[in-house]
């Protein structure tokens, strides 16, 4: 295959900026998202993500990476925190974390898992539970810049209640031309959803993503394991893996 | 010294080994890759070093097996934060296969089934400081981390280790491979954290 690039070199170096928290939204029992005023952000591509770092009173530091989960607005940027329960940086974000206490941000960083708006191919988004932030930022995006471009998002979650953006999802299949999502839970399905809970396979792929003679762009984030199965099954379906991008997460904290 | 966030503590630290800045350690063995993982079968994998004049250099993966092996057991740091400690690998040393290979190069580029690229300064692929890993944890190199084999580099951020390696392209002027004309460091040196470009 042909080597993939990336665009263009980033030239400025990137600064950690001080950033505060304006808003916090819940979205699960686990999960929140956060609004941080970041004085001077240049703004960002749907798809990339930050560095996170806090400090501690005696100067000990520790940075994770999130996703961006939104375009910005203005100055405004937004990230989804999945709770780790034994985790070093979350817990602190989603249970300590105040409204207007300082964090710092680096970014916007990664060049590679980003959807443009000015795309016209159909777009398919594969999302395992948290992996599904990064690609909410697509969708966004694309209703922001007015796009058309067909969008299917099959987001493959626990049970109901672990749905991030739910409402929000709701009305953008209903309000958004060309947007459809659909769900695969693996422990517990809503009263009168039609099947059994399962991991994500070939027929789910098959029915909620596109054929590969329509040349969709293909992301796919989550669990490693999980990107593993969806990235195969692409493959499989014909897909070309030039077209098929993703980003794999492991343990976060 | 940052800004404190008000009642950040972290995780007690009194036990903790010295780490490159910005690291925490992890158990598990994360991923991260571009693209869908490359499946290579052993009787077609080779592994091709090309010199700045254009000479090539092949090994199957026989013939890479026949080769004196090595069994590194060192530490690892991803640029997304996470280090392992002690990890255990047998493979060859880029010095067992660049003895007798004739350059003047001071650069090279790692290239990988899929297309995945990374480069480095040659330096940095000798003084037992470099190897084609196939065999990690004492079984064969898993496929989502780079199996049937991977450049190892450990001195540097895990992205310039290479999954799925195919070839070291030697060169007389450097050229960025895919992350780093992403926006990821040239060079890459954790105890420095170079991450990202300016850093």
């Amino acid at each position: 295959m042909a080597v993939p690039t990336t665009g263009d070199r980033v030239a400025a170096p990137l600064t950690w900026r001080v950033a505060r928290l304006v808003e916090r939204r819940v979205e699960t029992p686990t999960a929140q998202t956060l609004m941080l005023e970041v004085p001077g952000w240049p703004g960002h591509r749907p798809g990339q993500h930050v560095d996170i770092r806090l400090t501690a009173a005696d100067g000990y530091q520790a940075a994770r990476s999130y996703s961006l989960a939104a375009p910005a607005e203005g100055e405004r940027i937004a990230v989804t925190v999945q709770r780790v329960p034994d985790g070093e940086v979350s817990p602190y974000l989603t249970d300590t974390y105040a409204e207007g206490d300082p964090v710092e941000v680096r970014g916007p960083i990664g060049g590679w898992f980003v959807w443009r708006a000015d795309e016209t191919a159909p777009v398919l988004l594969v999302g395992g539970g948290s992996g599904v932030v990064p690609l909410m930022a697509m969708v966004r995006a694309r209703r922001e810049a007015g796009n058309r471009a067909p969008f299917r998002l099959i987001y493959s979650v626990r049970t109901p209640d672990d749905v991030f953006y739910a409402e929000e999802l709701r009305r953008r299949t209903r309000d958004d031309q060309g947007l459809d999502v659909a769900y695969v839970y693996t422990r517990a399905a809503p009263e009168g959803w039609r099947g059994e809970p399962h991991r994500i396979g070939l027929a789910d792929v098959n029915t909620h993503g596109w054929p590969p003679d329509l040349e969709p762009l293909c992301y796919v984030c989550g669990p490693t394991g999980f990107v593993e199965a969806v990235a195969d099954l692409l493959v499989g379906l014909g897909h070309p893996t030039r077209r098929v991008k993703t980003e794999r997460f492991g343990p976060t904290g | 010294m940052g800004i404190v966030s008000p009642g950040f503590q972290g995780r007690p630290r009194t036990a903790e080994p010295a780490l490159p800045p910005g690291q925490y350690l992890t158990q598990d063995f994360p991923v991260l890759s571009a693209g869908p993982t490359p499946r290579v079968p052993l009787d077609t994998w080779e592994f091709v070093l090309t010199t700045e004049t254009g000479a090539e250099y092949r090994w199957s993966w026989d013939e890479l097996m026949g080769l004196p092996q090595e069994t590194p057991h060192v530490d690892i740091h991803c640029v997304t934060h996470w280090s392992k400690l002690g990890t255990d690998w047998q493979g060859v040393s880029l010095d067992t296969l660049l003895d007798g290979v004739d350059t003047a190069a001071r650069y090279a580029l790692a290239h990988s089934y899929g297309g995945y690229t990374t480069n480095l300064p040659l330096d940095d692929l000798r003084g037992g400081r470099a190897w084609v890993a196939h065999t990690y944890d004492g079984g064969p190199l898993p496929a989502e981390h780079g199996g049937p084999a991977r450049l190892l580099v450990p001195h540097l951020y895990f992205w310039k280790s290479a999954k799925w390696v195919r070839g070291i392209r030697l060169l007389t002027d450097d050229q960025p491979g895919f992350w780093e004309t992403a926006g990821y460091h040239d060079y890459g040196d954790p105890w420095r954290e170079q991450r990202y470009q300016g850093d």
